[in-house]
Parts: structure tokens; sequence; C-alpha cells
């Protein structure tokens, strides 16, 4: 049974003098717990499609459903966690952690224990009065991981949140991620441009084309690579050859946009 | 070889040093003032019928301080200022927050705010004398509209300067607008509409002295008129003296309000 479904979604964005198309057609669909990336150069609608299942704006053609309902009237609680941590640096990481909670007027003190026992499962453990800013990158990162997971969110969107992290911080962060979601069985959508990350964290990769913003293939990982921890996958033989693959289709895409524009 | 702490303990002395030669420049400012302007109206250079002289001006306070007269001029001009510069402040950001909850709203304003923000606001005196009367209403009225609509402008334009990923998340939990600005467009502007207290301490002051100028029997913008009236120049240099001190006063005060706010919020 499919979870998430995207059918024929397309997206605009208008401005007073022109509009841009930043998706076309869009359909694809998830299964419970399957962990899918979206990969694709800047400029894809990559991002415009995680905002879209989040709620953040409706798409101008087309319907998004999560478990058959359309994705503005379903009650479940969506994670979406950003390029940047974004933790709100006037609150304490506790307070931040709460957030989500606070939001749906739940009872915050009661879910105190269960913040801190997330915190320290992301080994972020005697942080929890400290403010943002006295924190490194990846522990800031973590710290927004918690946020989203407190809410115990049925998805979660990943736009790109390792991208600004340095690459050893990177590494370990996709590994606590995996763990993480393969864990508590979450479904998720990974958004990003390296080839590497898709191929080490996810089930199914697909591979968009720009201008505007279409599906251009979908490629399954081996199931060998599929249990495994994103820093085992990189070893395996066969994500390389996966990653050749997938490097092939992008380069395609590359040349293709290069003679098109060369023609206009 | 030099110890760290040694090295430390020579920075904290040249900082040291280097505060008394600002302090002792600061005093040596201050006196040399006073003293050219006694010497010079003694001497006649300046006429002391029109600059009075720091020791009159000593003289003329110290008799209004000791039979009292002075309290109530005071109080009268604190007091309005003090009012204006709440009323003025809270309005202000009351009114942002208004324009920002309805873009429509902000919108819509936009041309009558750019035109009330142009508008020298004193120039509205008259009118508001006219429509509220001659008292305590008319001139608070002054003190609060010189600093509103700049404060209503600075604000909002924070307001939407905040980086809108902070309100993406919260949309992302399912934050309503009225929940965006709690957690996130408020506590980020915080900064802002602090430091716009302090701008709003002098603003205050011209509208409330302004209006005195216009219509008061009482405060210390009447007495400057007063003095200027019957020609005792000594009574408006000694009230010059007293706003300066009162609003450097009030300003120090904001400024330790300033400071303790953001220890609050952080």
């Amino acid at each position: 049974m499919s979870f998430l479904t995207l059918d024929r979604v397309s997206h605009h964005y208008f401005s007073k003098d022109s509009y841009t198309k930043a998706l076309d057609n869009i359909s694809f669909s998830l299964k419970e717990g399957e962990f899918i990336s979206l990969l694709g150069p800047s400029g894809c609608g990559k991002s415009t499609i995680l905002s879209i299942i989040a709620g953040i704006f409706r798409q101008t053609d087309g319907q998004v459903l999560l478990e058959k309902k359309p994705i503005n009237e379903s009650e479940l609680a969506i994670g979406y966690m950003l390029q940047q941590d974004y933790l709100f640096p006037w609150k304490t990481i506790l307070n931040n952690v709460l957030l989500g909670p606070k939001i749906h007027n739940k009872n915050v003190e009661k879910l105190k224990p269960t913040a801190l026992e997330l915190l320290k499962e992301v080994g972020l453990e005697g942080v929890e009065n400290s403010h943002p800013a006295s924190l490194s990158g990846g522990m800031r990162q973590r710290a927004a991981l918690v946020r989203t997971l407190i809410n115990d969110p049925k998805i979660l969107l990943l736009d790109e949140p390792f991208s600004a992290l340095d690459y050893q911080t990177k590494l370990k962060l996709e590994d606590l991620v995996g763990k993480l979601l393969k864990a508590y069985h979450k479904t998720a959508i990974l958004v990003t441009h390296d080839i590497g990350e898709a191929i080490a964290m996810s089930d199914r990769i697909l591979v968009m084309g720009a201008n505007p913003g279409t599906i251009a293939k979908t490629f399954e990982v081996p199931i060998e690579l599929r249990n495994q921890l994103p820093l085992t996958v990189r070893k395996h033989p066969k994500y390389q050859i996966l990653f050749d693959k997938i490097w092939e289709e992008l380069e395609e895409k590359e040349t293709e946009k290069g003679l098109r524009s060369h023609e206009k | 070889m030099k110890s760290d702490q040694h090295l430390f303990d020579n920075y904290q002395k040249s900082l040291k040093r280097e505060r008394k030669i600002v302090l002792s420049w600061q005093l040596i400012i201050l006196v040399a003032f006073i003293a050219i302007w006694e010497i010079s109206s003694r001497m006649y250079l300046i006429d002391p019928l029109l600059f009075s002289s720091p020791s009159k001006i000593i003289t003329s306070l110290f008799e209004r301080f000791l039979n009292g007269s002075i309290f109530k001029h005071l109080s009268v001009t604190l007091f309005e200022t003090i009012m204006g510069f709440i009323i003025g402040t809270i309005g202000g950001v009351i009114l942002a927050t208004m324009l920002w909850s309805s873009n429509r709203f902000s919108k819509i304003m936009d041309p009558y705010l750019v035109i009330l923000n142009a508008m020298p606001k004193v120039a509205l005196g008259p009118i508001i004398i006219v429509a509220l009367g001659p008292g305590y209403l008319s001139i608070i009225t002054m003190g609060f509209l010189v600093s509103v609509i700049i404060t209503t402008l600075t604000v909002y334009s924070a307001f939407n300067e905040v980086d809108p990923n902070y309100e993406k998340v919260l949309t992302s939990f399912g934050a309503t607008k009225g929940q965006r600005f709690k957690e996130a467009v408020f506590p980020a502007t915080l900064p802002t509409i602090i430091s716009m207290l302090k701008v709003n301490v002098g603003l205050s002051w011209v509208g409330v002295i302004v209006g005195e100028y216009l219509v008061s029997k009482e405060g210390l913008g009447y007495l400057i008129i007063y003095g200027f009236q019957v020609f005792d120049f000594t009574l408006v240099m000694s009230s010059l003296v007293i706003i300066a001190i009162l609003a450097a006063i009030m300003y120090k005060v904001v400024e330790r309000i300033e400071s303790w706010l953001i220890k609050q919020s952080t």
C-alpha cells in the first residue's frame, strides 16, 4: 500500500512580470518505512517538492496524498529538516526540542523525560540547558534532528541536512540518522546533490532533471546495500557500480542541457 | 620568558590606562567649557544678559531647589515624557504587529505611513491642542506622536527581516500565524525593539518640550518659554541644564533595562 503519493504534481513560481515552472508532472509514491532520495542539480525543484509535502505552500496543480488524504487535511505529523539547523538562538536546547509539542499544545512537562532520552540517544547528554550558539555544527544538527523526532513524525523530509557540515561529521550523522530511521521504521525523503549520500542512505533514488523539474530516472539501490549503515555501504563493491551509473545519468543530463542552451 | 598571567596583567593594565586617559579628557572638556563660559561672561566677551553664566545658573537652580518651586515643573515634564515614551513605543510595536499580521493591511497603509513619517509631527501641535484641550493629554499626545510612526516602521521592517526559515520550521509543525509571531518573529526582533527604546527617549523629549512651548502653564518647556518672554535667560539656561540631566538619566536607565532584557532573553 502506498503511504505517500504524488500524482501529477506541478508547481509554478509567479512574479509580477513572469513565471517559472519549477515542477512538471511529478508522480511517485512511497511505501511506509521506505527511504528515497531526490538527486539532482541545483534548481531542479527538489526542495520545492519537500516544501509542498511539508505544507509550507500548495502545489499549483496535481495532488499530494498522505494515507489517501490530501496533505492539508492529513493529521499526521511531518518532520522537516533544513540545510541548517535553525535552532532558535534565544531558546535552550531543551526548549528548542520541545518546540513542536508546545505548538501542538501538548503537555510539555510530561515530554521532558522523552526529550532528554532522545538527546542522550544522539549523544547530546548534558547540553539541554545550553544555548545553540555554544554547540558545534554537528551537535546543533543532531539537536535539530531530535526536535523533529520528538513529534513522532510519520514521514521525515530531509533537505540536504548534512550539506553544511564537514565531511567527517557528515558521515557520522548519516550513520546516526540511518540507524534511528531504521529503528523507528520511519518513512523518509532525502534531498541531496551528493550521489554517495543518496546511495548510502536510501532504498530508491529518483534522479531529477531541471527546468522544469522532472523525474528523469529511478534507480533501485541493491538489496545488499539497503540494510547497511551508510559508512559500510560506501565500502561495498556494488556502491561504486551504482555510483558510476548515476554519475553517467547526471552527466548526460548536463550535456543535454548544454546542447539545448547552445541551440538557443 | 614572560608568563601568560604576566602578559594578561599587562593587557589589563593597558585597558585601565586607556580608560583613565579618556576619562581625564572628558573632565578637561567639561571644566574648560564651564570656565570659558564663566570668564567670557564676566569679562563681557559675551552678553551676560543673553548667555547668563554658570555661577548664575547654579545659584538660580540652588534657590529653586531650596524653595521647591522647581519640583512641580520637573515632575510634570518627566511624567509627560515617560508617558509619551511608553505609549509611543508600545503603540508602535502594536501597530507594527498589525501590519505584519495582514499583508493587505500593510499594503493599504503604506502611503499613509510614508506621509505620516515624512511629516514633521510637531507641526500638528496646534491641531492637537484644539482637539484635546490645553493640558497633559495634548502634551503626552505630542510626545507619543513624535515616536510612534518611526517605531512602527522600524519594527515592522525588522519583523520582515527575520529569517523565513524559522517560520518554515514552525509551519512544518503546523503552527498558526499567531504562534509563528510569538515563537519566532517577536523574539528575533526583540533586540531591534530594545534599541528603539533608546531612540524614543530622545524623541519623546522633543515632543513634550514643544508641546509645553505651545500650551502649558507648567513644566520645563514652559519655564524656557516664560524665561524667554521675561528676558530671564538664566532661567532658560537652568531649565536646559535640568532637561539635559534628566534626559541623560532616562537614557542611562533605558540602557540598564536594555542590558537586563538582553540578559533575560538569552
